[in-house]
Order: C-alpha cells, then sequence, then structure tokens
C-alpha cells in the first residue's frame, strides 16, 4: 500500500513539474491562430531578425570552437597549479546576471576601450553590430561548450592516446584522430547547447546592440510597443524554427553512432 | 641492445628505484612481479609515455633520453588492448602504416599479409568491440608488429583471455619471438613467465631482486620473493657450518633450530630451501633413515589443487604438502602435535656470500 502510495506521488510530482514546462508552450501555440503565423512567417522583420539571430549565434559558436575545445582538452588532460581557478572562472558567465555581462561586454568593446579602437581603426564597429553581437552570445554560452567537451575528452582513456602515440602519430594527429573522434558525441552536444544558449540571449545583447534586433529582443520590442497579441506569433515562429534546426543537428550528428 | 641504467621514478607514494638490467636482440625478456610491484610504469618508462626521473636507457647504443615516443619506434600492447572503438580492424592496423606515410597500395598489400599471419583476415571490416578477447589481442599484436618495431611491449597480454585461449596465444608470442622480435613482456603470472621467457628480471615494490635465465633464477632462489613465485614455501636465512670432515653440514636457522643437509656449498650464510613435498608427517616419533626429526603443532590447514598444505610450527612455520588421503588417515586437525621429518638428502643451500 505505502509503495502505490509512493509510486503516486511520485508520479504526481513528476507530472505537475512537467506540466509547468508544457502549459506556457501549448497556450501559446493553441493561442496563435494559423493565419496569424503566415502573416508573420512573412513579415520581412521577423525573418531577417530570425536570419540574424541564427547565424550570429552560429557564428559566434563555430568562432569560439576553435579555441574553446582546445582549452577543454587541456582542462581535461593537464594539471597544472590554477586549474581549478580556471574552471571557476569557465562557469562564471552562467552565473553572473547578463545585463551584467552586457555592461562587461560593453566596456571592453565599445569605442572608448583598446580592442573598440583597434578594431576601429581597420572600420570595424562592435556596438550595434552583427560582430557585438556575437561577441555578447559566445560570453554567455561558450561555457556550455567547454564543460561538455571536457567531460567528453575525460571520456577518453589515456591508454587509447598512449597507445596511438607509441604507433607513430605526432601529437597533434593524436588529438584529431583518436581524443576528438571518441569524444565527438559530446562536442557536438556542448555546440549545440552553446548554439541554443546563444539564441536565447537578451540580456547581454540588449546592451550591446538593440539594433539590428535579433528575435529575442524583437518579441520584447513587439511586446513592450504592441502587446502580448503581437509578440506571441513571433516567439513561436521563433522557437519553430529553432526547434526544427536544432532536430536538424541532432540528427546529422547522431548519424554515426560510435565512442 | 636495450640498457636500462639505474632507472628510478617516483608516483605517489610509490617509487621505482634504481633499476638497471641489458635485454638482448631476440630475447624474450619477462618483467615478473606482483600487482602494483612497478612492472607497467617500467614499461611505459621504455616506450617513452612516462618520464623517469633519474637514470638513462639507450637502444643499439643511442640514449633515448631526447627522441619523442613517436621517434622511438617501440611497440606496445596493453593488458586491455587499447584498440581504437572508432576505427575498425583494418584502419586499426593501417594506423601506424598511416603514420609512417606509406601509400594507400602499400597499406593494403602489408595489412593484408599480416592479416593472413595474424588469421584475422575475416576481422578487418568489424569494428573492436565485436571482436573476443582473443581476436582483440591477435588485433592489437598485428597492429603493433605492422609498424616494425625495434623492441615489442607486452603488458600483462594474456590476462585479460580465458584459459583455453592462452595455449595458443603462448605460441603465437614465441613465434612472433622467434622471427626475431626482441619482446619484454609484463606479468605476475608464474606459469605464464616460465613457458615463454629467455630471461626474467624479478621485481618487487620498485625493486629488481633478481634478473637472468630462468633456471638459473628459480633453481637457485636468492630472495623470499623469487621463492615465492617458484612455489618454494620453505625457504630460510639460514647460515652453513661442517663438522668434521663430513660432507653433511649443519644449517642454522635463525629460530636456532639446526637441520642436517648433505651438500657441496661452502659454509657460510644464504639460504635453505626445502620443498614441502619432501617432508613426512608422522603421529609418533618416526624411527627411520630421516636425520631430521622435529616436533610441532598444526597451525593451520589449506586446500590446495594438488591436496592439502599443512602448515606446522616447530620453531620455524614449515609448509608441508600432502595428499587429502593422508590428511583422513592420520586425522590431522588443527592444533595438533605431530611430528615431521626429512633425510639430510632433501634440501639445498645456496650460498648468498
Amino acid at each position: 500500500m505505502m509503495k502505490h502510495a509512493y509510486k503516486l506521488i511520485l508520479l504526481l510530482l513528476s507530472a505537475l513539474v512537467l506540466l509547468f514546462i508544457i502549459a506556457p508552450l501549448l497556450g501559446m501555440f493553441l493561442a496563435t491562430s494559423a493565419p496569424e503565423l503566415f502573416a508573420t512567417a512573412r513579415d520581412s522583420e521577423v525573418m531577417k531578425s530570425i536570419r540574424l539571430t541564427l547565424f550570429t549565434s552560429l557564428g559566434a559558436t563555430i568562432f569560439m570552437a576553435i579555441g574553446a575545445i582546445p582549452l577543454a582538452y587541456v582542462l581535461a588532460r593537464k594539471n597544472f597549479f590554477f586549474k581549478k581557478l580556471i574552471s571557476g572562472i569557465i562557469d562564471l558567465p552562467i552565473v553572473i546576471p547578463h545585463s551584467a555581462a552586457g555592461i562587461a561586454i560593453l566596456g571592453f568593446l565599445s569605442r572608448n576601450s583598446v580592442l573598440g579602437k583597434a578594431a576601429s581603426s581597420v572600420g570595424i564597429d562592435f556596438v550595434g553590430n552583427p560582430l557585438g553581437i556575437a561577441a555578447a552570445m559566445a560570453f554567455v554560452s561558450i561555457p556550455f561548450l567547454i564543460n561538455a567537451a571536457r567531460d567528453g575528452f575525460e571520456n577518453v582513456p589515456v591508454r587509447l592516446e598512449k597507445a596511438a602515440l607509441s604507433l607513430g602519430a605526432s601529437p597533434v594527429k593524436v588529438f584529431f584522430t583518436i581524443s576528438l573522434p571518441m569524444a565527438k558525441r559530446s562536442v557536438i552536444s556542448g555546440l549545440v547547447m552553446m548554439f541554443a544558449r546563444g539564441l536565447s540571449e537578451f540580456g547581454a545583447v540588449v546592451i550591446i546592440a538593440y539594433h539590428p534586433m535579433i528575435t529575442p529582443i524583437l518579441i520584447f520590442e513587439r511586446f513592450s510597443s504592441y502587446g502580448l497579441q503581437y509578440a506571441r506569433p513571433v516567439a513561436v515562429v521563433f522557437i519553430l524554427i529553432t526547434l526544427f534546426v536544432f532536430i536538424a543537428m541532432r540528427w546529422i550528428s547522431g548519424g554515426k553512432k560510435h565512442a | 641492445m636495450l640498457e636500462l641504467t639505474d632507472i628510478s621514478k617516483k608516483l605517489g607514494n610509490f617509487q621505482i628505484n634504481n633499476i638497471s638490467f641489458t635485454v638482448e636482440k631476440g630475447e624474450y625478456f619477462v618483467l615478473l612481479g606482483e600487482s602494483g610491484a612497478g612492472k607497467s610504469v617500467l614499461l611505459e618508462i621504455i616506450a617513452g609515455l612516462e618520464k623517469a626521473d633519474h637514470g638513462t636507457i639507450c637502444l643499439h647504443g643511442e640514449n633515448l633520453k631526447n627522441k619523442t615516443i613517436n621517434e622511438r619506434n617501440i611497440g606496445i600492447v596493453y593488458q586491455d588492448f587499447a584498440l581504437f572503438p572508432h576505427l575498425s580492424v583494418y584502419q586499426n592496423i593501417a594506423y601506424p602504416l598511416k603514420n609512417r606515410k606509406f601509400s594507400k597500395d602499400k597499406i593494403r598489400n602489408k595489412i593484408e599479409e599480416i592479416a593472413r599471419e595474424f588469421e584475422i583476415t575475416d576481422l578487418l571490416n568489424r569494428k573492436p568491440d565485436t571482436l573476443s578477447g582473443g581476436e582483440k589481442q591477435r588485433v592489437a599484436l598485428a597492429r603493433c608488429l605492422a609498424m616494425q618495431p625495434q623492441l615489442l611491449l607486452l603488458d600483462e597480454p594474456l590476462a585479460s583471455v580465458d584459459v583455453r585461449l592462452k595455449d595458443s596465444l603462448n605460441a603465437l608470442l614465441r613465434r612472433i619471438n622467434r622471427k626475431g622480435f626482441t619482446i619484454i613482456h609484463v606479468t605476475h603470472d608464474f606459469d605464464e613467465a616460465l613457458s615463454l621467457a629467455t630471461h626474467i628480471a624479478i621485481i618487487d615494490k620498485g625493486n629488481l631482486i633478481s634478473t637472468g635465465k630462468p633456471d638459473e633464477i628459480f633453481n637457485n632462489p636468492t630472495h623470499p620473493f623469487v621463492a615465492r613465485f617458484a612455489g618454494i614455501r620453505n625457504f630460510f636465512n639460514a647460515s652453513l657450518v661442517f663438522e668434521n670432515d663430513s660432507n653433511i653440514g649443519i644449517i642454522n636457522l635463525i629460530s636456532g633450530s639446526k637441520i642436517r643437509l648433505a651438500t657441496d656449498a661452502t659454509s657460510g650464510n644464504g639460504y635453505y630451501i626445502l620443498p614441502s613435498e619432501e617432508i613426512i608427517i608422522t603421529l609418533e616419533k618416526p624411527v627411520s633413515s630421516a636425520s631430521n626429526i622435529m616436533q610441532g603443532r598444526i597451525k593451520d590447514i589449506i586446500p590446495t589443487f594438488k591436496g592439502m598444505d599443512v602448515i606446522v610450527e616447530c620453531g620455524e612455520i614449515f609448509h608441508v604438502s600432502i595428499t587429502k588421503t593422508s590428511k583422513e588417515k592420520l586425522r590431522l586437525e588443527l592444533g595438533k602435535n605431530i611430528w615431521i621429518s626429512w633425510k639430510a638428502m632433501n634440501g639445498k643451500f645456496v650460498n648468498n656470500e
């Protein structure tokens, strides 16, 4: 009897949490009519902003991965004095408020900063520019990639890397032929997580660049200027497109299963 | 060919101390020791996967200190085989050949040749996780030998395969050795060492205890650890003296016990070894030709593969091997007082000075 009641309570609590996640999303989808959706999908401002959001987040993810994946490997394999401190620093963007992160990035990239001045001299201005948006997205989302990739590399047996070295491979070759392919699933999962987190960023981006408008900002602007009725279809279209992109990415990356 | 001089390495609380030995071309050299004795670390130091704190390693007279792992051309096969799980058997064997920048045709020909030799032609398109232990072992050896290493290092290569396969893999390893490959093989298994080694080095707690040909080491063990490995239980530090001109010596054990032994050893300090199956147990004091007779008490009785190991306390601890039938006939049990005896012809003395 007790066992039965215990199972029932577990089920009930789990169902409540799931409902909490599903209900608002479902409510939003149900409250949006098909004509509204089609009209929004034809709205050039909406589609332009979705394209901008997807490409800036994708660009930020790919560009930062060049450094983040080797860093994750170093954290997984090497022991050094400040390793714990560095791991803590990597997690910082997750824990600090993102509007505060935006302020910090603005200080770093604004026209008055050293980097901003250097960029200005070659005609690049981060503020109000997709490059600035990508920087803000990267700042808040990079811990997801580093942590997932580090976990992946930690799960690759060191012995396999040693065997590869003894078979005449250079350390670089071992990384590209053994470590990276074997940690592939975790690395891809980290890339997808970073990309997804970048897409949803609002707080840091709004401080760096209100314009050009990424979709989270467009949704906020439509809501604050015109109300819920006008913001909702944009949100639904954005969710549908990002869901489609994620499913496609998972499908492509999950095509070959090993490791 | 390979010369290790004074190799030391500290790893946490564990240390390898000043290990030196030489391996000549064509030898099957077995490093024998219990788990955690430092054998595998030593192997990784030779391969260049670990750095020694002190000492030098020379291969063909050339110091390996400044040679990276991939320049050493020393192959290593691990206990768990370390096959790359994301690559097929073919790609695994091709790995060292690609590193040598062999052409595709040359790689294919070489793999076909080595696959025939190791009887793995049918496995080439399989992934390692679909192979049995014995198949993995053959693939790992094939991959390693494909690069024609100057030296082949095997880390407990037979520990992960079942008993049935051990004989055929033993034969394979011997065949590889006969083809001219010099092998250093790490194991904790005495029988495995004896069946393969042309030379043995015994390692205990990071120290090299003994090195030489198997018969040199085990016929005259000079260390309790070596004796234990060889299955010799009655091994005592002792001194030998001769009274008058007799060839019957008196062995003085540390406990004060005196044992008579017919020996051609010279007087002095050394070790007294007495095979446990040469001791006779009787319930009464025997009247026989045995000149060594002691009264003792049974401290323990341990079942063994062949029968029983009776541990008798009589100043020293003696191990006596008997059959189960003898145990039942004499009604031996713990605490029972018995007599043990053996002839002066039994046992031997090994000088250590």
